[in-house]
């Protein structure tokens, strides 16, 4: 999977609407191109395809986090609202205080981990796991949605028009800038996160035999939630709230590696791998129009989750 | 009420007192309180089984015991320490539990299961080791169940289940094992194949055990020690031969019954009483009350 993500970073490298041969790609990746390829290679096209990476990566590995953490499927963070209430942090940082990049990410993070307590609080009761978390979560989302909407429609024109582009998920002109503070989180939250999800697959078993096994169960819980939340609003910060890709990535990086437990790492190259072929695929497949990569990530993931619901409803747990 | 304490206590670890014991606990859910004021020993290297009618907090005992409940007063002490000054995992190589209800990951294999087992014994960076591969394989093959290592968990049936649960506290390696009532949900086949292998573990590796029964008569083959509660309090204690009688049958459970000699093992073995109707005419006993009238036509 790491292979695949390199191959999609170089192949989004090497072809954009700005035809450049091969080898001035590679001259430039080495430092030794020309002023004008460096731009498209170094400042436009890495950066981008970072980004996909970074992104995909930290929604992946939370996704994997939270999936695992409620036994569900359905409980990735953009279906149970902490991608929303990113959203929302986010959006009030753009439209009423209107702030600078720095002060979105930090308004994605407060809101994305606001939202995680609100739910977190609800559905707690002798434990907050499983379906009440996700049925709780499902409900604030749907109400954060309306307070985006209602803050995008109140909005002054260009602000919102802007606002809206984000909302679907866009990776459009990201720059190095914008990469680090998602590469630092990636880099921080990552290896905590993998370390604090071992015993995981312990309490799918139930409290009581993974407490016997010696986990704390509910610090375990509270470690993996502000670590989940904070990588998938350090995503949401930098590109927007992306559909899906926090639920997909698991599930399809579970069935690739036919391995029982969702994996935090695979879930995460997973990610980034998805992130980056859509974000190709939506610039190239109707280039020159440079659609949000979020749209192609909506479709495809969409009919992801209809497969989903319908297999979950046929076990008898949707 | 009769309240005698066994003095058999086996050898001994930390002085006179077992290594695990309750001492003056208040124990319960929320606000309601189960038991108060408890106090009981779990003497070493016995097959403990704790019995007593539904809600009597024998369970809730074992919980307790286990640490999955946090007393409000008094404390669990095991090696001496209370239990909850040790980190998680140092328990969890001293004394294992098996839940009564566990849930296996989709699809996951009973060696993978069993595996997890090791948990405690593991740290972040040595993983896993040739030594815990021979005790995973050792716990399966003292549960029966190394043939069916590869197989996923789902497609077993109950009593297969609950072993390979058991083999997964095995895989733990500790010196004390608890068993929140290990037979339900089995039918009587499985429950003795079950109740047969923690005998075994008790017998041949020396384990101190102590198992939460429903079936008194289960309790009294397999116990070397024996805890019979009522209302969240200790009734008595001790050898099931020496302490079970008609009279702590009628304190305990509220049933009248007779005891007589287990003709396969010589332990107590607990007739209830029958009603008289139901009473076969056929079949006096000697020491039983009068039949009804028997005077139909013949």
């Amino acid at each position: 999977m790491a292979v695949g993500v390199f191959a999609a970073v170089l192949l989004a490298c090497f072809y954009g609407d700005f035809p450049i041969p091969a080898g001035d790609v590679v001259q430039s990746l080495l430092g030794q191109g020309t002023s004008s390829t460096d731009f498209v290679v170094i400042q436009l096209r890495l950066p981008r395809a970072l980004c996909a990476v970074a992104v995909g990566a930290a929604l992946g590995a939370s996704g994997a986090a939270f999936q695992a953490l409620t036994r569900n499927p359905l409980g990735s963070p953009d279906i149970i609202g902490f991608t929303s209430g990113a959203a929302t942090g986010a959006l009030l940082q753009i439209l009423v205080v209107g702030g600078t990049a720095l002060a979105v990410s930090a308004g994605a993070l407060v809101g994305g981990l606001a939202s995680a307590l609100i739910v977190y609080l609800l559905a707690m009761g002798r434990g907050a796991v499983g379906y009440r978390l996700v049925l709780v979560g499902i409900g604030l989302n749907a109400l954060l949605w309306a307070v985006n909407s209602y803050l995008l429609i109140t909005a002054d024109l260009d602000d919102a028009l802007s606002a809206q582009v984000w909302i679907v998920g866009s990776l459009n002109g990201r720059s190095w800038d914008q990469l680090w503070p998602v590469v630092g989180v990636c880099v921080l939250c990552l290896p905590l996160l993998m370390i604090a999800a071992r015993p995981l697959g312990l309490l799918e078993m139930g409290d009581d035999a993974a407490k016997a096994l010696g986990v704390h169960a509910d610090r375990t819980r509270i470690v993996i939630v502000i670590l989940a939340v904070a990588l998938a609003a350090a995503a949401v910060a930098t590109a927007g709230p992306i559909a899906f890709v926090a639920l997909a990535a698991p599930q399809l990086a579970k069935r690739l590696t036919g391995s029982v437990a969702v994996g935090v790492l695979p879930a995460a190259l997973m990610g980034a791998f998805v992130l980056v072929t859509s974000d190709f695929v939506a610039q190239r497949l109707f280039a020159p129009v440079q659609l949000p990569v979020g749209i192609a990530t909506g479709c495809i993931g969409g009919l992801y989750l209809i497969w989903l619901l319908l297999s979950e409803w046929k076990k008898g747990r949707g | 009420m009769s309240a005698q304490r066994s003095d058999d206590f086996g050898p001994q670890d930390a002085g006179q007192l077992g290594r695990l014991r309750a001492d003056g606990v208040t124990i319960g859910y929320d606000a309601r309180v189960i038991s108060s004021g408890l106090s009981v020993q779990i003497p070493d290297n016995e097959f403990t089984v704790i019995i007593g009618p539904n809600a009597c907090g024998k369970s809730t005992l074992l919980r307790a015991l286990a640490r999955m409940l946090a007393p409000s007063a008094g404390s669990i002490l095991l090696d001496g320490q209370t239990i909850s000054s040790y980190p998680s995992k140092e328990v969890a190589r001293r004394l294992g539990l098996l839940p009564q209800s566990s849930v296996a990951p989709d699809g996951i294999t009973v060696a993978d299961l069993v595996a997890r087992g090791r948990y405690p014994h593991q740290r972040l960076l040595r993983q896993w080791s040739r030594n815990d591969e021979e005790i995973v394989a050792g716990a399966l093959a003292a549960t029966n169940v190394a043939d069916l290592a590869d197989r996923s968990v789902d497609e077993l049936s109950g009593g297969q289940r609950q072993r390979v649960w058991l083999a997964m506290a095995l895989a733990q390696q500790t010196p004390i094992l608890l068993l929140d009532e290990p037979t339900t949900y089995l039918d009587i086949a499985h429950q003795i194949e079950m109740l047969d292998l923690c005998a075994d573990l008790h017998a041949e590796q020396n384990r101190t055990l102590v198992a939460v029964l429903h079936d008194l008569n289960h309790a009294c083959r397999y116990a070397t020690h024996l805890i019979a509660m009522r209302a969240g309090q200790v009734l008595a204690e001790g050898k099931p031969a020496d302490i079970v009688t008609a009279e702590l049958v009628g304190d305990v459970f509220g049933l009248a019954c007779r005891i007589i000699d287990d003709p396969e093992t010589g332990t107590p073995l607990i007739i209830p009483l029958a009603k008289g109707a139901l009473r076969t005419p056929d079949l006096h006993h000697p020491d039983a009350p009068p039949a009804v009238p028997t005077e139909q036509g013949a």
